[in-house]
């Protein structure tokens, strides 16, 4: 192109030009939507992030007591300085972050072996009753994480600290050792019970995809069976192992449910639920130098993972194609595993939820004697000793309130982020080896990374003001609905670009050159195509919004109470019966929606999963 | 209609790989083109640019009297306002759709009567011999009958250009076989202007009237296949044509129309050249006997390939080795001594420096 003098026609023509590519490759379509969702991901993530930032470094009206020569609005380290290097800073901080990483560590092992073994006997072995092993694995998906922390509480507490004694301390009359009733090796247990089904999927869809014949030819070169699992087996099973590593270890660290029910009574704090009674008495600056060690923390634990597996392969989907498999064979012992693996599985599904409905029949809580059965939890009209006179759950509009609003919650998320699970899909397969899909993939990863209630907790600072077009959003139900979409971005992508690699390019260029325009393209070749994904995916969102519960509750109020937050408020009271029968509530709920949806075009939750 | 192609100084990098290299090219109207080459040359980045599907980098494209794109100017219409028809390497049939609804869809847009579809489809699908597979599903048909679907879809709207995308390298070699004759068949009839990408040569030569060899994003040389079969412009086009492939000796000009090949010579046209040249010759334009004869240089059989209708002589002297075509059965056993002679006509000599053709 030869150069022209400035204010030239040629030079003009020159930028017409310039012009008019730019406005073409702004219109096509995956560059549009692309730009878009960078536009949407940064109001969702990247300003809130940046404003609990500064909130921790900003002195704010409630700091004027401790700080009186200060102005609001003055830049400060004393959150900072008070939470890493004062004298309570081992209380408010180092005490707490000990007891999240030795959870996480603890129930991310325990999940690890537990669901290790049981992928390695359905997958490798000629166990019976693969079945039923499997659907029964999906159900800790169902249930909400702390459930099962719950049922031990009924089970286990002691007098000493929970008020009432637990099952078996009322079989037994033997006081119910403190190490077992709370504090870490039960919200260990617990959360490690919940947590492998992950481990289960991840690795069972691992060795599923491994072909046999790799090991053949270890065989063959006269490797023993022990070498083989070592040198050719379990590299093979690395990334697996590490995806499911990081999403456990991630969603322990950010868990309210499990360390609130079980930990806070004896006061055994971890950065969640020491973070929570900070926002609880307003010390936000304190609280969000909290929630930024957490998500630093599960940044480093993501970088370390990465670098152990050596590329991203951790957050890409091990595609489980049915190669030929020699199994093992366990001879006179299959019988045996497999009765074992569902006396397990039935353990932790079927009595939790046992034990919690048996409770809820309970007039008094610590007596477990037929006589102290009664019906009043849940449609009693309600008297003043019980729960403060509010009715039994089914007749409490309070309780119908918060199902509508949990159900509002999970639908209404479950559509936008489906719908953004397409887009994201379109714009990033479309746009494959831009710069611009790489942008948009990275930016829709970066939630994965930060623990549940650190989202919650950024999303304070958010919105209390109106942000850009955005009206301020604080204490609203709407509030609770961006905020689940967004912490679902990553899952949701993921399922997009998976939907969306099924769909051939060509299929997409045929029908442009037919001269169909962008979005009957969509709507008649590649929504179609890709239904499927968008209904697994909006089943998975559903099922696991219902049940959310570390995202929302500093969110929540009175008015916008979700069923996850009323059981937490309901055993904060002390009211563990109505607490119980709503967790009942919920997990009803649940399974009614997930048969519901499933009718609609084969979406299922193992393909919600990316399996 | 008159619906000639225009490319000129068309540029397409990837990164930093450039696809297609400045390329200007006119394409008559009418004309069937082949785009050969081996894979990575830039071929079907240029048959994309074309389409619409690619936005080139740089340069211009005019179809019929339309300018569809312009990097100066700023245009660049869709695909969908350009006149064309695109037949994919996978065929690119909506799974979803029947075959009535895959062939409509185009229709639907350009805004067709009902009547008008199902004339179009009936008429469509008895130009490729499927009719009576309206309510069929993609999934339903075997590969051939899909390839067929989807030409009958692209034909259906009656566009100016063809454009084809290895549409047969998906078919087993017998259908590909069928298909070459349906298509070329189909392009006598409609005369519309077809663009065909392959790396095929045989599919290039049987079909096309006219073929472009590419390389490196170049066209190399662009002329009809005969010209392109006896006439190679380079060593690269020379070595890429033909099966089996053609003798390429290194030799060294002697005077004006002899050249040394070593261990015998052999008489050229004349030509003014002088230094290392190579030598090129087709297997079928050298003759093979038993015995001595005029000019005649002496080999062993070092290897006899029949394949029925002809066969195969690998002769070898010294370190030269030359591939012989004979029609039928020959009667040379392997190891015999051979006597070989060249048709002094067919034979191509090419500077061994820069590896184009010299004279032939």
């Amino acid at each position: 192109m030869s150069v022209a003098p400035i204010g030239s026609k040629h030079n003009k023509q020159m930028w017409n030009a310039r012009l008019r590519r730019f406005a073409r490759w702004l219109s096509t379509p995956h560059v549009f939507l692309s730009l878009i969702m960078i536009l949407v991901m940064f109001y969702m993530v990247i300003i809130p992030l940046y404003r609990m930032l500064m909130t921790t470094i900003t002195v704010s009206d409630s700091d004027l007591r401790m700080l009186p020569d200060a102005n609001i609005g003055d830049f400060t380290w004393y959150h900072w300085l008070r939470m890493l290097t004062s004298q309570i800073s081992k209380i408010m901080t180092y005490e707490p972050l000990l007891h999240s990483i030795t959870i996480s560590i603890g129930a991310t092992g325990l999940a690890l072996i537990i669901g290790g073994l049981m992928a390695w006997l359905v997958v490798r072995t000629d166990v019976r009753g693969k079945g039923v092993i499997n659907l029964l694995a999906t159900v800790p998906y169902i249930m909400p994480s702390w459930t099962i922390a719950m049922a031990w509480k009924v089970l286990f507490k002691n007098a000493k600290s929970g008020g009432t004694p637990g099952l078996l301390e009322f079989i037994t009359g033997n006081p119910t050792p403190d190490w077992l009733a709370y504090g870490p090796i039960p919200i260990i247990v617990s959360s490690g019970l919940h947590y492998y089904t992950f481990f289960f999927l991840f690795m069972a869809a691992a060795l599923l995809s491994i072909d046999s014949s790799l090991e053949e030819a270890g065989e063959l070169a006269g490797a023993g069976r022990w070498r083989i699992m070592r040198k050719i087996t379990f590299p093979l099973i690395i990334p697996a192992i590490a995806s499911g590593f990081i999403m456990t270890f991630s969603k322990t660290m950010g868990t309210f449910g499990g360390p609130n029910v079980l930990g806070v009574p004896v006061q055994y704090y971890t950065l969640s639920t020491m973070l929570r009674s900070n926002t609880t008495i307003g010390n936000y600056g304190d609280a969000f130098v909290l929630a930024i060690v957490l998500i630093m923390f599960a940044m480093v634990n993501v970088m370390i993972n990465q670098k152990f597996v050596g590329t991203r392969k951790s957050f890409e989907t091990i595609g489980g194609r049915g190669f030929m498999s020699k199994k093992t064979k366990l001879r006179d012992y299959k019988v045996l595993f497999s009765i074992l693996i569902v006396i397990f599985q039935l353990i932790i599904a079927v009595l939790p939820l046992t034990l919690l409905t048996y409770s809820t029949f309970m007039l008094r809580t610590g007596d477990y004697s037929l006589s102290n059965l009664t019906t009043a939890h849940w449609i009693g009209e309600g008297v003043d000793f019980i729960n403060s006179g509010e009715p039994g759950v089914l007749l409490n509009p309070k309780i119908y309130m918060g199902a509508w609003n949990s159900i509002r919650l999970a639908l209404l998320t479950a559509f936008f982020t489906a719908f953004f699970g397409v887009i994201l899909g379109y714009s990033i397969v479309k746009g494959r080896g831009t710069r611009l899909s790489k942008l948009v993939e990275q930016m829709a990863f970066i939630p994965y990374v930060i623990p549940g209630i650190a989202f919650g907790a950024i999303y304070i600072s958010m919105f209390t003001k109106s942000v850009g077009p955005i009206p301020p959003l604080y204490g609203t139900f709407a509030l609770l609905v961006v905020v689940s979409i967004a912490d679902k971005i990553p899952y949701s992508s993921r399922t997009g670009v998976s939907a969306m690699l099924q769909v051939g390019r060509e299929l997409e260029e045929a029908a442009a050159i037919a001269g169909a325009s962008p979005w009957r393209r969509f709507k008649r070749i590649i929504f179609p195509l890709t239904s499927t994904g968008f209904v697994s995916g909006f089943l998975m969102t559903f099922i696991t919004v219902m049940r959310e519960l570390s995202l929302i509750i500093l969110l929540v109020t009175p008015s916008t109470a979700v069923l996850a937050s009323m059981t937490m408020r309901y055993i904060e009271n002390g009211s563990e019966q109505q607490a119980n029968a709503v967790i009942i509530i919920l997990i009803t709920l649940v399974l009614t929606g997930n048969f519901i949806i499933g009718r609609f075009r084969g979406g299922s939750l193992k393909k919600g999963l990316g399996m | 209609m008159e619906t000639p192609i225009i490319i000129r100084n068309l540029t397409k990098k990837f990164g930093d790989v450039v696809a297609v290299n400045n390329v200007s090219l006119t394409i008559e109207s009418s004309t069937f083109l082949t785009l050969l080459g081996p894979s990575g040359c830039g071929k079907t980045t240029l048959l994309r640019c074309i389409s619409g599907l690619e936005d080139p980098d740089d340069g211009e494209i005019i179809i019929g009297n339309k300018m569809v794109y312009s990097r100066q100017k700023g245009i660049s219409l869709p695909p969908g306002q350009r006149d064309l028809g695109l037949v994919f390497q996978n065929y690119a049939l909506w799974p979803h759709m029947n075959v009535y609804k895959n062939i409509t869809f185009a229709l639907e847009i350009q805004k067709l009567s009902k009547d008008e579809m199902d004339e179009r489809v009936k008429s469509s699908l008895a130009e490729v011999q499927m009719e009576g597979y309206e309510d069929r599903y993609p999934r339903e048909m075997s590969g051939g009958q899909q390839q067929r679907i989807a030409l009958a879809r692209m034909l259906a709207y009656r566009p100016k250009v063809f454009l084809m995308d290895e549409p047969l390298s998906n078919l087993d070699a017998r259908l590909r076989m069928d298909m070459r004759t349906e298509l070329k068949r189909l392009h006598h009839i409609s005369g519309a202007t077809t663009v065909y990408v392959t790396h095929d040569q045989v599919e290039a030569l049987t079909m096309s009237t006219n073929i472009a060899v590419m390389k490196l994003g170049v066209i190399q040389q662009m002329d009809t296949p005969d010209k392109v079969y006896h006439f190679p412009a380079n060593l690269f086009i020379a070595d890429f044509i033909g099966n089996p492939k053609i003798n390429l000796l290194p030799g060294r000009v002697l005077r004006q129309n002899m050249v040394d090949l070593g261990k015998f010579k052999i008489p050229v046209k004349t030509f003014n050249k002088s230094g290392d040249v190579v030598v090129g010759l087709r297997p079928e334009d050298i003759t093979i006997s038993d015995a001595p004869q005029e000019n005649s240089a002496e080999f062993d059989a070092y290897s006899v390939l029949p394949s029925g209708a002809e066969t195969t002589i690998i002769a070898r002297q010294d370190r030269t080795e030359l591939t012989i075509k004979e029609m039928g059965v020959s009667k040379i056993k392997m190891d015999q001594k051979i006597w070989i002679n060249f048709n002094e006509d067919a034979i191509n000599l090419y500077d061994k420096e820069s590896g184009e053709l010299i004279v032939g």
